[in-house]
């Protein structure tokens, strides 16, 4: 008797918690999907549940006449997937070699990752910003891209060596006896068994691009060269509330296809995540 | 006869070290003629390609320049340290000549058989694998990662600013003016006493309530007698899955002031009066740690969700038969199970939100304005940093504020490190 009454409230409190949360969590969303259908630009007259809905803003966002929107976006990808390609090469190149090779130099380079991995790289923002203006890689991707994938070295290499070390060191060995190279262990042993780490950094080094904002808001000037979160920012910084229903639809168009993907890969980041606490 | 034969036999390996002082002439001693080429033909070209460099940049480096018509300081700075590291590098390649020379004059007093043309090429291609593998990404993280740590090191012992600043004027070294500025000059200490004060502040309590939260929702969650749990564990986690920066510039729209949600539907709903959201630095600031606990929390939320359900059920079974509490069983099991197994990743929370420029200045950029300092009302140290960047060209003090907050990151995580590597050695499970 004592117990049920002692569940019910349990079950009651926890509910009671459960569905505030998800009212604060819906709620945000809710209320900025609502707002990218409403008429008109700004949100004074607005209601969640707009009387009569359009698609106006979405049209306008996808009229190159109209609005750089779609250009951000393919400037984003782009800037995202080369950062990503570069980044899987060059850290499982020096993730395979700490892990595997024993040379001069190998602990103070990995002593050096460690120390850099702790400083986020736009804490020399100064720096990044008056080297790519006498380089002339201001307001270029390319300088983006460089200065993106550079940053994610350290911190990844460090989580791909950690994985690496795991994987038994008998297979190279075997493979060298029976006459393999140097890159042929590489490429047909360690890489294929390496697969999910390797889907772990590529995830990382292609999602750290797209949510950045404050290296892209330094390098990055003219509009048409903008990244998506520093385009959608402009659009609410410019006049902030005058085109709030248009930066809403902007931002369901951002918001929708990212959290697909995230919810799809999930695992992946806490795996992740928690493999580079804890071997950091 | 004999004797001088052995004598001489001795001496190859200080032979080719005193000829090593010109770089490959050792190695051509030992008959390794093709290798002296290369260590030759490097050191040449070195110092014909880099001769002007070596000539200027570390007078550059040292002076600054002293004509502004045609010096430019900070040209100068970046040369200077493009100098320092080739000098590096090169002092390098010369230590391995002579490391090399003596261990192969070493083998010939020995009489041992000297490498040919063929073996060196496998003997470079064993050794060299590793380095060759590392060397692209190395490379580059030289010049995006350690060149601007570097330039902001040596930045911050300079006068750069909007008054000294190059074509105009010359930048000059000022020692460690820049330091006892900020601590010295009132309107530099307030400020940085007001937002150093805040950042900490805003780290701990940001943190705190978004791991208090995490986990207390992943405890509610594991009850096994909770419905629809799949569902409510795929919107815990919508807040993490939709980019921080949409997030943070909606809510920057939902508590604006004029049109906001907040003030204009909640707070009316409930018979409120309109609060200034963004004008008042109070308010501003318990809008920004309520909104970083809802975009935070998921995370840890999905990270002790996995934790839970790797704790064996008998723990709890025994509980219950020593007639446990669900408080005592949540503080003497579930607890210190989650902690232990993610207390490396909460202090890297610890360290994110202390970094965390997104929210600061996506929000409100860093406002309101507060009198009497020259920082915003809930600017953080990084995104002071930034304002003195991009809008006072106040770079030197900002590369002396850049060196204070790496010290105290590198200060944590090195600490943090520690901990982690004895966590590791502890057995709970």
């Amino acid at each position: 008797m004592d117990i049920n009454k002692q569940k019910i409230i349990r079950l009651t409190l926890s509910y009671i918690v459960i569905f505030a949360m998800i009212i604060m969590i819906l709620f945000p969303i809710l209320w900025i999907v609502g707002s990218s259908f409403n008429p008109g630009n700004s949100l004074s007259g607005s209601t969640m549940i707009p009387e009569n809905a359009t698609l106006a803003h979405y049209k306008e966002l996808f009229d190159p006449q109209r609005s750089d929107y779609l250009l951000w976006y393919w400037n984003t990808l782009k800037v995202c997937i080369i950062t990503m390609v570069f980044s899987v090469i060059l850290v499982s190149l020096a993730a395979y070699s700490f892990s595997r090779y024993r040379f001069i130099g190998r602990k103070n380079g990995l002593m050096t990752f460690l120390i850099l991995q702790m400083i986020p790289n736009f804490a020399a923002l100064i720096a990044i910003y008056v080297l790519a203006s006498l380089t002339g890689l201001l307001d270029t991707h390319l300088g983006l891209i460089l200065i993106y994938t550079g940053g994610s070295i350290p911190m990844n290499t460090y989580l791909m060596k950690g994985y690496l070390d795991t994987l038994p060191k008998e297979l190279d060995e075997s493979a060298r006896m029976d006459g393999a190279g140097h890159l042929r262990i590489f490429w047909q042993i360690i890489l294929p068994l390496a697969k999910p780490i390797i889907a772990v950094v590529a995830l990382f080094t292609f999602i750290a691009p797209f949510t950045d904002f404050i290296l892209a808001r330094i390098l990055l000037r003219s509009e048409e060269n903008y990244t998506l979160a520093v385009g959608l920012y402009q659009m609410i910084a410019k006049q902030f509330g005058n085109e709030f229903t248009l930066f809403a639809a902007g931002a369901v168009l951002i918001a929708v296809p990212i959290s697909i993907l995230f919810l799809l890969l999930q695992k992946y980041f806490v795996t992740g995540l928690t493999a580079g606490g804890i071997k950091g | 006869m004999l004797q001088t034969d052995t004598e001489h036999k001795k001496n190859k390996r200080k032979i080719a070290i005193i000829l090593s002082i010109i770089p490959g002439i050792g190695q051509m001693y030992n008959k390794q003629v093709f290798k002296g080429l290369v260590f030759l033909v490097l050191t040449i070209s070195f110092f014909v390609a880099f001769r002007d460099l070596f000539q200027f940049g570390f007078w550059g480096l040292i002076t600054l320049g002293v004509d502004p018509q045609y010096d430019h300081s900070i040209f100068l700075l970046i040369e200077g340290i493009l100098t320092v590291i080739i000098t590096i590098l090169f002092l390098g390649i010369y230590a391995f000549n002579f490391y090399d020379a003596y261990k192969v004059g070493k083998k010939r007093d020995n009489a041992e058989k000297v490498n040919g043309l063929r073996e060196q090429y496998h003997a470079l291609i064993d050794n060299g694998f590793p380095y060759l593998m590392m060397s692209p990404g190395f490379l580059l993280m030289v010049f995006v990662v350690i060149f601007p740590i570097l330039f902001v090191i040596l930045l911050s012992f300079t006068n750069y600013n909007l008054y000294h600043s190059p074509p105009a004027n010359l930048v000059d070294w000022v020692g460690f003016q820049n330091f006892v500025d900020i601590f010295n000059v009132p309107i530099w200490r307030e400020t940085f006493i007001s937002v150093f004060a805040w950042t900490i502040v805003w780290t701990f309590a940001a943190t705190t309530l978004q791991i208090g939260l995490g986990i207390l929702l992943a405890v509610i969650m594991n009850q096994p007698d909770i419905k629809f749990k799949r569902t409510i564990r795929t919107i815990f986690i919508l807040p993490w899955a939709v980019p921080a920066f949409v997030s943070l510039l909606v809510f920057a729209g939902m508590f604006n002031e004029s049109f906001g949600t907040i003030n204009r539907d909640i707070l009316a709903f409930f018979g409120l009066d309109a609060i200034p959201w963004m004008t008042n630095a109070m308010y501003t600031r318990l809008a920004l740690i309520f909104i970083q606990t809802w975009l935070g929390f998921p995370f840890i939320f999905a990270m002790t969700t996995g934790v839970l359900q790797s704790i064996p059920s008998e723990l709890y079974e025994a509980a219950d038969v020593d007639g446990a509490t669900i408080i005592q069983k949540f503080r003497s099991i579930t607890l210190p199970l989650i902690l232990f197994s993610t207390a490396p990743i909460l202090i890297t929370q610890f360290t994110g939100n202390f970094n965390n420029f997104n929210a600061i200045y996506l929000f409100n950029g860093g406002g309101p304005a507060v009198s009497g300092q020259n920082a915003g009302g809930t600017d953080i140290l990084i995104s002071w940093i930034y304002s003195l960047t991009m809008n006072s060209a106040q770079y030197g003090k900002a590369a002396a504020i850049t060196m204070i907050l790496s010290l105290i990151v590198i200060i944590v995580a090195l600490w943090q490190f520690r901990r982690t590597k004895s966590f590791q050695e502890e057995d709970m499970m």
